[in-house]
């Protein structure tokens, strides 16, 4: 981190010569006649493992492969439209996460776009931020668009019950919460993704703020069904580098459990308050589709009947209707980690941060953006002069 | 979105509010999600709500685990 001042529990997970100490540990116990492929689950590992280089710092066995946990990337654009749409009815204030934005959604629309020909989208930084802005505004009808993991799903359903206290009656959520440990079943053993193509994993470094609210319980079914390592690690570099070696050790003793390296934010039980909160407003979907996966059977929640009034689907006659990725756009095939960014042709040259093709170069979180902005320079061979 | 850090809380505030500073910054969220938050309590912060707090001894337990140079078993073998 730049300036001078030292940040607790930041600055101490980011030294350098702490993540030497792990790295020589890696490479002296990592065999050199085997392979470790690692997928790791959250954006924020997928950000931390670029922007920090750790895979400089690996042996050339040891490989991460980044996983479906970006949420704005695993969002189909069918969703998008959907919200588009819902913007551009008159009377509707549409707010939504930052990320979202500039998502490109059917005929070249985007949330950004739409909002530029005067659809009312508001960006806010927290769900309670959309509840407020119903309040101050009574004759609009006020529609927050609420995507995500475990970890945004618990402050929807606070913003929803807040809304029930205030008695807002121009208060709505469109929900399109999904769930980590679908996708991770999904990934290792839906036919339908298997014929997408899948890659070989030896083991999982599982997600760390959606595992503080879900706990490590969760992972336990993987870890004996699958005979699957997890380890839960936190989102600084130095978490990141101790659970490859812990997974190093898992692997080479033939070992298949839930490790925890994040055990100063997460238990096995999680935020049992937090969980009580998503149980009480929300219900599963019978299916959802995720891009890059398809639909996923119970992998995302819908608002329980009990709050039917704050569900914008059933208030607006929402229709999901699926919509094919870009041609030429490699998404799909990056989120289950079979495809690199450097292996789409887009990347790089009509698809950038600033003008995204696909989900993944959008948020900072996806790992075309992740790759783009922090290594796509070591793809160029040194021309010695 | 889903970066998430953490932060100091600095003051509690009514309705389950809290202000929190993270290197000079301060920025008000809500505590709705959990329990017992108390002013000098880091918690993990993620879009505008507390996750979770953060539990001092097991940050120092996991610093010592990544600076021990020899992996736990090495002493067994003598």
């Amino acid at each position: 981190m730049g300036g001078g001042c030292s940040v607790k529990y930041i600055d101490e997970f980011r030294d350098g010569n702490l993540a030497r100490i792990i790295a020589a540990k890696i490479a002296r116990e990592a065999h050199s006649d085997r392979s470790y492929r690692f997928m790791e689950f959250c954006g924020g590992h997928t950000h931390a493992i670029s922007r920090y280089g750790i895979p400089d710092l690996l042996p050339g066995n040891v490989r991460l492969i980044h996983g479906p946990g970006c949420p704005v990337c695993v969002l189909p654009i069918g969703r998008i439209d959907n919200a588009i749409e819902l913007a551009c009815r008159s009377g509707v204030v549409l707010c939504t996460y930052a990320d979202t934005l500039r998502v490109p959604a059917s005929n070249s629309m985007s949330l950004l776009r739409a909002k530029a020909s005067g659809a009312e989208i508001r960006m806010v930084y927290s769900s309670l931020d959309a509840v407020r802005i119903a309040t101050e505004n009574p004759g609009a009808q006020v529609v927050f668009f609420a995507i995500g993991f475990e970890t945004t799903t618990p402050p929807t359903a606070v913003a929803i019950q807040r809304a029930e206290a205030l008695g807002l009656r121009n208060f709505s959520v469109f929900c399109n919460h999904v769930l980590t440990p679908s996708a991770i079943a999904n990934i290792l053993e839906s036919p339908q993704v298997r014929s997408l193509g899948t890659v070989a994993l030896d083991g999982f470094i599982g997600p760390a703020h959606v595992s503080t609210v879900i706990g490590s319980r969760p992972y336990e079914y993987f870890a004996q069904e699958y005979a699957k390592p997890v380890v839960i690690a936190g989102f600084e570099p130095l978490d990141v580098m101790q659970a490859i070696l812990m997974l190093v050790r898992q692997v080479n003793e033939s070992r298949a459990e839930v490790e925890n390296e994040f055990s100063r934010a997460v238990t096995r039980e999680g935020n049992l308050k937090a969980q009580a909160l998503v149980a009480e407003v929300f219900a599963l979907r019978r299916s959802f589709e995720w891009r890059g996966l398809g639909e996923v059977p119970y992998s995302a929640l819908r608002i329980k009947s009990k709050y039917g009034r704050f569900d914008a689907e059933a208030r607006y006659g929402i229709e999901y209707r699926s919509v094919p990725d870009a041609k030429s756009c490699e998404c799909g095939a990056i989120l289950r980690g079979v495809k690199k960014p450097r292996d789409c042709k887009l990347f790089g040259t009509v698809c950038t941060p600033e003008t995204p093709i696909g989900s993944c170069m959008v948020s900072s979180e996806g790992a075309c953006a992740a790759h783009y902005t922090y290594g796509r320079f070591k793809d160029v061979e040194v021309v010695a002069g | 979105m889903c970066l998430a850090i953490p932060a100091q809380v600095v003051t509690l505030l009514p309705d389950d509010m809290a202000t929190v500073e993270l290197s000079g910054v301060r920025k008000e969220i809500s505590l709705a999600l959990v329990d017992g938050i108390e002013v000098g309590d880091y918690v993990i912060v993620h879009v505008g709500y507390a996750l979770q707090k953060l539990d001092p001894s097991e940050a120092e337990r996991t610093l010592q685990l990544f600076a021990q140079l020899e992996p736990p078993w090495a002493g067994d073998a003598a």
